[in-house]
């Protein structure tokens, strides 16, 4: 191996032990639940127990809500940004970027103190309020990510050579945003669903804060009161994770009929 | 009688006016070239046309219909763009069917339809492909064929060949003229290719910075530039300085050596300075003989051109470029040889604002 080439691979490895080595303790430490040999008990246990179940469920609801009503924000957002008002980009660009740099007990706070039972939409009145203003939190936590993703789809392609040619054949905006536009950044919005799913599945402040039954405050629940079990859903909560980063690899990688040649 | 009529159109970005008081009448079925240079706003008034820019002034009229302020889609008004704009997420039928769908046309009228395209741009076998997985020259005669798929009452043509290659566009410029004669449509095309213009159009409007310069047969516009511009800008053009000895009998002075041009120099006085223009194919090697003029140098550069080869003549401050056919038994002059040029007087054109 050439001298050149060692750093880098010293660097590759003991940056894949950081991440690995940890992550192999917490996985063996799953299996340990039962004495003297490795078992799956925790899984079994942790998969079987109802409000994991409910849980789970209630997250992926709300994680497909928020990708719905997210994509449905941000993609005409976005393209009118493109198409549009290119000036403004900057503007919207920081905008969508702030929840990152304001943590989430802020936001959390600010909601309940907008929408609580004492103010002119009291969301926090009724559990399904709860829920739509648990969605509308996790759409600004996602905002960052799904933006850019869509964004960097709509640079991809002439956005407004496209849009000319629809209007010239007769097309509708909502035409145009359906048929044309949507299909044709299908890749970036399923990257950014897929990122906005993994945020939702593993949130714990604006749920438990709002105190809805979502999946983060059962991790940390179990984690509170169980030995074994917060291990082994913390490799459940990393395959969730992973299967998510993979599905954006595939549609990523994916050559579709969108592509060029 | 007008089919497309612009009166006094006008665009402004900011400050900056790029159209100024444009006006222009296309009759029915005529196919119109806006020529000129990047920037000079042909590509401007042709997306006002479309409904893509907001006209700061004027009007725009389609058979009688005033459309200054209609938004594109309802204009019915075709598009061919010059990044084919094809929808890539579509297969070519549904690329064509795509304005045929949105005006809810049945599905047997749709299929006879992309189908009737398909044979009309020579392409019946491609249906099924999708956009990417066809050449340039394939991917513009669909987007042609999906401009008039809705059977617009004007085309409308943005540089539509100028991403593809040399051999492509000639045959498909070809075809374009060939498919808008036999469909009758109502046609603007944009170029800044003066071939493409003179060989397509039934009128050319040259334009320069906002303005129409000259209007006229691609026959009139090369032949008869009546601006500077026109004449440097269609075609090779020798722009000479003359000096007038006798307007009203067109006696001019190039280089100090004396010639009549056919017409008298109007609006000029002996003394002064005008701009002649003189194309290099209407000067040949020899002496003049009647009705001619003639001019003395010496011979400068020779370029080899395939089957034209153009010489570069000095004559004593300024050059004058000719362009001989390349005959191989026939001796051409040589760098640094002396030679005399002749031309008929007909061709010296005095032009107006040099």
């Amino acid at each position: 191996m050439k001298a050149s080439r060692i750093g880098p691979w010293i660097a590759v490895t003991l940056g894949a032990l950081y991440f690995l080595v940890p992550l192999i303790g917490t996985f063996e430490f799953s299996l340990r639940m039962r004495r003297g040999t490795y078992s799956f008990d925790a899984y079994r246990i942790v998969l079987g127990d109802p409000n994991f179940q409910a849980s789970f469920l209630y997250s992926v609801v709300l994680a497909l809500a928020t990708i719905v009503v997210g994509t449905l924000l941000v993609v005409p957002t976005a393209y009118w940004v493109q198409l549009r008002l290119p000036k403004l980009r900057p503007l919207v660009e920081f905008v969508t970027l702030l929840p990152l740099v304001i943590p989430a007990i802020v936001i959390v706070f600010g909601y309940l103190r907008l929408y609580n039972s004492q103010s002119i939409l009291p969301l926090t009145d009724s559990s399904r309020g709860t829920d739509l203003l648990l969605t509308f939190g996790y759409v600004t936590l996602a905002l960052p990510y799904l933006y850019r993703s869509v964004d960097t789809g709509l640079r991809a392609i002439d956005v407004r050579t496209l849009t000319e040619a629809a209007e010239s054949l007769g097309a509708s905006w909502s035409t145009i945003l359906f048929k044309v536009i949507f299909p044709n950044i299908r890749s970036a919005i399923l990257s950014g669903a897929f990122l906005t799913f993994a945020i939702v599945i593993g949130e714990f402040t604006f749920a438990s804060l709002l105190n809805r039954p979502a999946f983060g405050p059962y991790l940390q629940l179990v984690g509170a009161n169980r030995a074994y079990e917060p291990a082994a859903l913390a490799i459940i909560a990393f395959v969730v994770t992973w299967a998510c980063m993979g599905l954006i690899q595939v549609f990523g990688a994916a050559r579709g009929p969108t592509q060029p040649k | 009688m007008t089919f497309i009529d612009i009166r006094n159109l006008r665009k402004s970005f900011g400050p900056a006016t790029v159209v100024h008081d444009f006006a222009l009448a296309v009759e029915r079925g005529e196919f119109v070239s806006f020529l000129g240079p990047s920037g000079c706003g042909k590509t401007t008034i042709l997306r006002m046309i479309a409904g893509f820019e907001t006209a700061s002034a004027g009007s725009i009229t389609i058979d009688g219909q005033e459309v200054t302020d209609l938004p594109p889609a309802k204009r019915n008004v075709g598009m061919v763009f010059q990044a084919y704009a094809l929808f890539p997420n579509m297969t070519v039928a549904q690329n064509i069917a795509f304005g045929l769908r949105v005006a809810r046309r049945g599905p047997d009228e749709i299929a006879a339809r992309v189908e009737e395209m398909l044979r009309l741009i020579k392409l019946p076998d491609i249906a099924g492909r999708y956009p990417y997985q066809l050449s340039g020259g394939q991917q513009q005669r669909v987007a042609l064929a999906r401009a008039i798929a809705v059977k617009p009452q004007v085309l409308l043509l943005d540089e539509p060949l100028s991403a593809l290659d040399a051999k492509i566009r000639v045959s498909l410029r070809e075809e374009i003229r060939s498919l808008q004669k036999d469909l009758g449509i109502t046609t603007i095309f944009v170029t800044h290719d003066q071939e493409e213009a003179l060989s397509m159009s039934d009128r050319v409007v040259v334009m320069n910075e906002g303005r129409a310069e000259q209007i006229g047969t691609p026959f009139e516009v090369y032949n008869y530039p009546r601006t500077r511009f026109v004449a440097s800008f269609v075609g090779t053009l020798n722009i000479l300085t003359a000096t007038v000895i006798d307007a009203e009998n067109g006696r001019l002075a190039i280089d100090g050596r004396e010639v009549l041009a056919a017409h008298t120099v109007e609006g000029r006085a002996s003394g002064d300075t005008v701009t002649v223009a003189l194309r290099p194919e209407a000067v040949t090697f020899g002496e003049a003989a009647d009705g001619r003029d003639e001019l003395a140098g010496t011979v400068e550069a020779v370029s080899f051109l395939g089957a034209v080869v153009r010489i570069r003549v000095r004559l004593e401050s300024q050059t004058v470029s000719l362009d001989a056919f390349n005959q191989p038994a026939v001796r051409l002059p040589a760098a640094g040889e002396p030679v005399t040029l002749c031309f008929a007087r007909d061709d010296l054109l005095v032009v107006a604002g040099g």
